[in-house]
């Protein structure tokens, strides 16, 4: 392997205003990983440098951090498969939370936000007995596998588009959590958890940008959770929220005409509410002026609109 | 000065103190439990735990034969009351954490699986895939979370235990985030700080396993126990020594040298692959040494191979191993063998406790791998550990809250002037002169020493050599100083003081094994190569003194059976 530059966030709030990067540069054994480096570093060439690190096998979640931008574990990255073409790998804390030292975030939202959710099972029936196991068949257990291999990491929330923009929104961890228990069919609450998450800053606020599925090092996919949790909350009649309104109109809309028509969309995705209604009145006009929304053209349906309601009769029986 | 109070202190988020703060949290709900962790709760090295956790839930098992198979697996070194109650109490703690949500692995007819391990004669080990501690933990955690009266201090160093006439007072502690130093004041304190595997080179526990909690207790004259017994598991990853779980052996992995050959015939051949942990890290070094192995860039090794279980198997109950193969030295185990070589895992000894995780200071408790009881004796069984960590986690979390209730209240006034003693030790590290020694390099001297001196063959002169060395390094760590002079989140400091519980640890180990001049368990002395029952049948003892460990001993409870030749 060749030389590396290391260029490590680094900030020490006792002594530094700002944050800097400092350049470590070194030739990492063959085999090394992300956080091998940082130990070389720490112990060979800087002692004062932080970042948490503990089993260094993929599996606590301490040693979440920015690779070349993007959140990483970085005990289990090769070095080898992040160096950028001019030799140098950058090292950022994870995005979204405060930094409290170099490559140190501060957590603390992370976990209110995880407790939020109720993150725990709560049956309402009692168990079969007291000297028994809930039955649970394999396949029930399939359904939140994957949600239930979260390491609460903060990978997914560092490079959370929606979180960047609004604070409030609980995040993809968070929301794959309340998934996991929702889905375990020994949990009796599944519905008042639900109710709580279609709230502000619940499932219906992740913009679908798909960021925390790449990021996740575990196989949790948080998106495809929170889309999950959608379609539980639809079926359990939660429609009352400006985002299952949304959905629900958007498919009825394209159901009877073939086509969107955004004038109709947010009228009655937000309901009568001429605040919020005022508050999409920029958004209106630049969709008029870039010819997405015609005012003057009356509400038509497309040529073939049998065949795209077809497929939604279809696409409702099979789901 | 106003210092935080608390009904009971727990020291360590893993497992055993998760399990013990929800214990104490349910007995009392009118008591505060504070739980203190140097890492956030789910870091704990509980989270590495692969293989499952060993209860008798099937009618084809019993508990006699849990117990005598793990009093065998101790090579007859393990309290036989302790382990008669533990083997009771395991399979409620398995269904207590599935009712609570642990996604124990099923059978297709939605009831609880089980699966083979190391030692045990039939199976009986619950499992979560290949993540088992990973499962457990959270659950524990997420289990937590509904206790209003657990108040966390998470990313908290606690670097002394207070103790007044015999009684704990409570500890001191750094809070990590701010550099602060603070005492907290408790009516009992429970150790769960885990084991001290990190003292070695080369082994699977993670970072954080430097073994504080032994060392706190030590320091204030409580006794370490059978320190001598490190378990070296048989397959760790070569380098890193990340642990290959044993489940790929339960599950029907073999091992074979460089000959390809199932070699474990010629030590175990009753039991093979699921040999006991001692026998068969035994068993590899004796093929290294015979030139039997294969040779890699980290030295010789043997090979576990999978390949004959199939993808489809591999991928349900072993996926993690699929996982790490691959991430850490790009081998696929459905394709090719992995290599392996035997890494130290777990810490038999520890704090001396009874069953309800007592120690001999009035209102300290310990559970889990901080703790020795016995129940693991010599040599621990696989898949016995997180079951001790809830059985005695639990116990020890419901005695102190009992306990605490008759304890005084503890006055500041008492502890100050320890307390302001032990900041100026503490932050004495932030301002010492100029030293011409580095904390890194006194580190890596101790866990190599202790690799070459401490290993799984063991001679007299090489311990002493390991004291010396020992010696040596106490000396040398009063001229090491540090670089990182600030207090917020200062890792480097948190890290002296880490060695330095290191040295205290490392030392018990060492003159333990020195003063046990017979071979058994995990415990191998080329020079004392047999078992001696006349002598040795008897718990070691280490105890902390002006003048260095003094070693004592303790007989052995036996109840139903009585020290047999072992053999698989």
């Amino acid at each position: 392997m060749a030389d590396i530059r290391f260029q490590v966030h680094r900030f020490n709030p006792e002594t530094d205003e700002k944050p800097y990067y400092q350049e470590y540069q070194f030739t990492p054994l063959e085999g090394s990983t992300v956080l091998d480096c940082l130990n070389y570093i720490k112990w060979h060439l800087d002692d004062t440098l932080a970042y948490r690190m503990s089993c260094r096998s993929a599996i606590c979640g301490s040693c979440a951090m920015r690779v070349n931008g993007h959140a990483k574990l970085v005990c289990q990255t090769q070095v080898k498969n992040v160096v950028r073409p001019d030799g140098t790998v950058r090292i950022d804390p994870v995005g979204n939370m405060p930094v409290l030292k170099d490559l140190i975030a501060d957590m603390h939202g992370f976990w209110t936000k995880m407790q939020a959710v109720k993150p725990y099972l709560m049956p309402t029936q009692p168990p079969p007995s007291a000297n028994q196991e809930y039955l649970q068949l394999p396949e029930a257990f399939r359904l939140f596998e994957e949600e239930a291999t979260c390491i609460m990491c903060g990978a997914c929330v560092s490079d959370c588009t929606s979180l960047e923009s609004d604070k409030q929104f609980l995040g993809p961890a968070a929301l794959a959590k309340a998934y996991r228990f929702s889905a375990d069919t020994r949990d009796g609450r599944r519905h008042e958890r639900l109710e709580e998450l279609i709230e502000r800053g619940g499932m219906w606020d992740c913009v679908r940008c798909n960021e925390c599925v790449q990021t996740c090092p575990k196989t949790v996919a948080p998106m495809e959770a929170i889309l999950k949790l959608r379609q539980m909350a639809l079926k359990e009649r939660l429609t009352d929220s400006i985002g299952a309104r949304h959905v629900t109109v958007f498919t009825d809309i394209v159901g009877r005409r073939g086509i969107l028509d955004e004038r109709e969309l947010p009228v009655r995705s937000l309901g009568f509410n001429p605040v919020k209604l005022l508050g999409m009145a920029p958004v209106a006009l630049q969709s008029v002026l870039k010819g997405k929304i015609r005012p003057l053209e009356p509400p038509h349906k497309v040529k073939g609109v049998e065949d795209v309601q077809r497929i939604h009769r279809e696409m409702e029986d099979g789901s | 000065m106003e210092y935080p109070v608390h009904d009971i202190l727990i020291i360590g988020g893993g497992a055993a103190g998760l399990r013990a703060a929800i214990a104490a949290a349910e007995a009392r709900p009118d008591i505060s439990v504070a739980l203190v962790s140097k890492v956030y709760p789910m870091r704990s090295h509980t989270v590495s735990a692969e293989g499952g956790t060993a209860g008798v839930l099937r009618s084809d098992d019993t508990f006699d034969s849990h117990a005598y198979d793990t009093v065998k697996g101790s090579d007859f070194l393990t309290d036989q009351d302790a382990v008669e109650l533990f083997v009771r109490a395991a399979p409620e703690e398995i269904l207590q954490l599935e009712h609570w949500g642990c996604p124990w692995s099923r059978d297709p007819d939605g009831g609880i699986a089980v699966r083979a391990f190391g030692g045990m004669s039939v199976k009986r080990t619950v499992y979560a895939a290949d993540k088992t501690g990973f499962h457990l933990l959270h659950t524990l955690f997420q289990t937590s979370l509904r206790y209003s009266n657990i108040r966390r201090y998470d990313e908290w160093f606690v670097t002394a235990l207070l103790v007044d006439d015999g009684r704990i007072l409570g500890v001191t502690a750094l809070d990590v985030r701010s550099g602060q130093f603070l005492p907290l004041l408790a009516r009992a304190v429970i150790l769960a700080t885990g084991g001290c595997g990190r003292v070695f080179a080369f082994t699977t526990n993670g970072m954080i396993k430097t073994g504080d909690g032994m060392a706190l207790a030590y320091r204030i004259g409580a006794a370490l126990k059978d320190m001598e017994f490190i378990q070296y598991h048989p397959t760790g990853l070569p380098g890193t020594g990340i642990l290959i779980t044993e489940a790929s052996r339960g599950e029907g992995g073999y091992l074979l040298n460089a000959q390809e050959e199932r070699f474990l015939q010629r030590y175990v051949p009753s039991r093979m692959e699921l040999g006991p942990r001692d026998l068969l890290s035994r068993a590899i070094i004796t093929e290294m040494e015979e030139g039997r192995a294969f040779q890699g860039p980290y030295g010789a090794y043997v090979q576990l191979d999978l390949r004959h279980l199939g993808e489809r198997l591999i991928n349900e109950r072993l996926p993690f191993v699929r996982e790490l193969t691959q991430e850490y030295l790009g081998i696929d185990p459905v394709r090719e063998p992995i290599p392996v070589r035997p890494v130290v895992h777990y810490s038999m000894g520890g704090v001396d406790t009874d069953t309800e995780g007592k120690t001999s200071i009035t209102g300290l408790y310990a559970a889990g791998e901080v703790a020795c009881v016995s129940i693991n004796g010599a040599n621990r069984l696989g898949s016995n550990s997180l079951s001790e960590c809830l059985v005695f986690g639990a116990r020890a979390g419901r005695a102190a809250a009992h306990g605490a209730a008759d304890a005084p209240a503890p006055r500041a006034e008492v502890i100050a002037g320890r307390a302001a003693d032990e900041e100026r030790r503490v932050a004495a590290w932030l301002t010492r002169a100029e030293g011409t020694e580095r904390l890194a390099a006194l580190r890596d001297d101790l866990r190599h020493g202790m690799e070459r001196g401490v290993g799984v063959f063991r001679t007299g002169e090489g311990l002493r050599e390991v004291l010396g060395k020992i010696h040596d390094l106490r000396g040398r760590l009063a001229r090491v100083t540090l670089d990182d002079r600030s207090r917020i989140f200062n890792t480097e400091w948190t890290a002296a003081l880490e060695l330095e519980f290191m040295i205290d640890v490392a030392e018990a180990i060492a003159i333990a094994a020195l003063a046990r001049e017979e071979s058994r368990g995990s415990h191998t002395r080329r020079d004392f190569p047999q078992r001696d029952d006349v002598r040795f049948l008897k718990h070691s003892l280490a105890f902390w003194s002006r003048e260095g460990p003094r070693v004592g001993y303790r007989d052995v409870a036996i109840t139903r059976w009585p020290p047999e030749e072992r053999k698989y």
